[in-house]
């Protein structure tokens, strides 16, 4: 935070901010001191606060001309996409803007990886950011139950139905959540409430995770501790503004991209028949931005360990911050554990890609291989990796490695080199 | 002296706390329970279906609770199969007797019991039913042979209320 006492110039603006500091507030957020040397990774803040915002606008819109029944849902989606003008835009919008969302918080969880901007004294910014990701899951799953399609009904099938690998209680708590003896509309309508409703619980979780984020600041590319602030920040205004905003406008084209040339072509053709009851499709699968989690599901062959194992890989992830042991952040200066991240990046990738595959063969035993792995790497080689590795000398300041023309040469430095 | 005060107000804060407790209880049930099935749900109970026109080695699908019914007539190919197998066999040992009590008709909720998908008819390894979502096999008799469903499908309450007619539920 910004130490200096604000005072605003003009005596309206004094009066009012007397009263309630907001001016204080937005000198606080325009003047905010931030690393110098943030790279377009540190971007994707600003582009999932648009995300958001665009699907609570598009949401907001839908929601005036969609009818949360199971008559007469589906019509509704095809009437807006037919019938309401610029209907086929706002939901072209929303659809993939859960993907772009997705998107744009893998990149910014996988920077976190990356640069160890989960480690103290940053955690609870990264525990809420898990939280604000298990939303976005909810909402996004909800979401896509809405327009009543196959996809739609059979999805929520299958995930309500997940619960009921709880022991004794599990086919109560689904008979629940559906409010009947299968997903029907007494579930559709309660689905739109929390479809409607999570948006802005994130919207509050974003302010919290932002507020957590100014106490320390900014994690940075070296992932080491600076002055704010010093030669090694920047005000927020203008230069992370520009920044961000370049980004943001490059993610924007790639987001068009979809929305006008291939706007289904991360859906399902299913979804455009409407939900039966008596049919299941021949392959279901979910979104893309979950099939590695559905990957590992289907990996374990008993029901309740794999569904153990489903939410274990999620929540695995709050744990981050106390099962990394290195005190370095920056995969920069952990020569080792760079590798193992790339390694865990390709994992992902491939448990992705087989979660969208039948679950056979070849491909139930990479799944299984996949999974073990992505495990291994929370459990074992992070906590090991922290007391064996031989970490790189890291930078005293972010200034030094300029001032010391190499980086790497820079980056040996000790102390006594700087001082003199 | 100090001591006995102090009981006091434990008594009286432990007293309001479960009163509070009660009434914050008797609020939240309410909210909890509106979400359970509701009395049109319940009503919707039982169905009748007409079988006459099912032949030998078909099966028909009716719908019970928003819920698929399998109705198989099945040969006596599958009737000797289904009752053929070993109880070490099977992952949940049921006898074909105790599902299908006419072993004529199997009447079977046609909703798998891993996450509730509708398996399909004469497909799997086992020459009964097989789930596409995650690849369970079922046996004629509708018991779960391979893959990840724990138990078999389940068998509904019914009844033949005539030669031609079942009512489930």
């Amino acid at each position: 935070m910004s130490d200096h006492e604000y005072t605003p110039q003009s005596k309206a603006g004094k009066w009012f901010n007397d009263r309630l500091p907001l001016l204080t507030l937005a000198n606080h957020l325009t003047d905010y001191p931030t690393p110098k040397n943030l790279n377009y990774w540190w971007t994707f803040g600003g582009i999932l606060t648009f995300c958001l915002i665009t699907q609570i606008v598009t949401g907001l819109t839908l929601a005036m001309h969609y009818i949360a029944h199971a008559d007469m849902a589906f019509e509704s989606v095809e009437h807006i996409m037919r019938d309401v003008n610029y209907g086929w835009l706002i939901r072209y919008i929303h659809a993939n803007g859960a993907s772009m969302f997705f998107l744009a918080v893998y990149i910014h969880i996988f920077r976190s990886l990356f640069y160890g901007s989960y480690k103290a004294p940053r955690e609870i910014i990264w525990i809420i950011g898990i939280i604000i990701y298990l939303l976005m899951m909810a909402a996004a799953f909800m979401g896509y139950v809405l327009p009543w399609g196959q996809m739609s009904f059979w999805g929520a099938t299958v995930i309500t139905n997940l619960f009921s690998a709880i022991p004794f209680v599990g086919e109560g708590i689904v008979t629940w959540l559906w409010g009947g003896y299968s997903v029907d509309n007494p579930t559709l309508t309660r689905f739109f409430t929390l479809h409607y409703l999570i948006p802005f619980l994130i919207l509050g979780l974003v302010v919290l995770h932002i507020w957590a984020l100014h106490v320390p600041g900014n994690n940075n590319p070296v992932g080491i501790d600076i002055q704010k602030p010093s030669k090694d920040t920047v005000p927020f205004h203008p230069y992370i503004v520009i920044k961000d905003g370049f980004a943001l406008l490059m993610f924007m084209i790639v987001f068009a991209f979809f929305v006008f040339y291939t706007p289904n072509i991360l859906g399902h053709a299913d979804n455009y028949i409407e939900a039966n009851p008596m049919v299941t499709p021949a392959h279901i699968v979910p979104e893309w931005y979950l099939l590695p989690f559905y990957a590992i599901l289907r990996s374990v062959p008993d029901k309740l360990l794999g569904v153990i194992a489903m939410l274990s890989a999620i929540f695995i992830l709050a744990a981050l911050p106390w099962l990394d042991t290195s005190k370095i952040r920056s995969a920069v200066f952990r020569p080792l554990y760079k590798q193992f991240y790339w390694i865990l990046v390709a994992d992902v990738l491939i448990l992705g890609y087989v979660g969208a595959m039948p679950a056979e063969g070849l491909y139930l035993l990479i799944a299984r291989v996949a999974t073990a792995y992505y495990f291994i790497h929370f459990l074992v080689i992070l906590p090991v990796l922290g007391f064996k590795e031989k970490t790189l000398p890291v930078p005293l300041s972010i200034t030094e490695p300029v001032l010391g023309g190499s980086p790497n040469l820079a980056m040996a430095k000790n102390k006594e080199s700087l001082t003199k | 002296m100090a001591e006995k005060k102090t009981k006091r107000r434990d008594f009286l804060f432990t007293a309001t706390y479960a009163v509070g407790a009660v009434g914050v209880g008797a609020v939240v049930w309410p909210m909890i329970d509106q979400m359970n099935p509701d009395a049109s749900v319940k009503a919707l109970a039982s169905t009748e279906v007409d079988v006459s026109t099912v032949n030998p080695g078909n099966t028909i699908t009716v719908l019970w609770r928003g819920k698929p019914v399998f109705i198989r007539r099945r040969t006596q190919d599958e009737i000797e199969e289904a009752k053929s197998v070993k109880m070490e066999e099977l992952k949940h040992p049921e006898k074909d007797e105790d599902r299908a009590k006419n072993p004529e008709w199997l009447v079977m909720l046609g909703v798998c019991t891993h996450l509730g998908c509708v398996p399909l008819d004469q497909k799997g390894d086992y020459n009964g039913w097989f789930c596409p979502c995650h690849g369970s096999h079922y046996d004629i008799s509708g018991r779960i042979r391979k893959g990840p469903a724990p138990t078999n499908m389940e068998i509904p309450e019914y009844k033949f209320v005539d030669a031609n007619t079942i009512k489930i539920g």
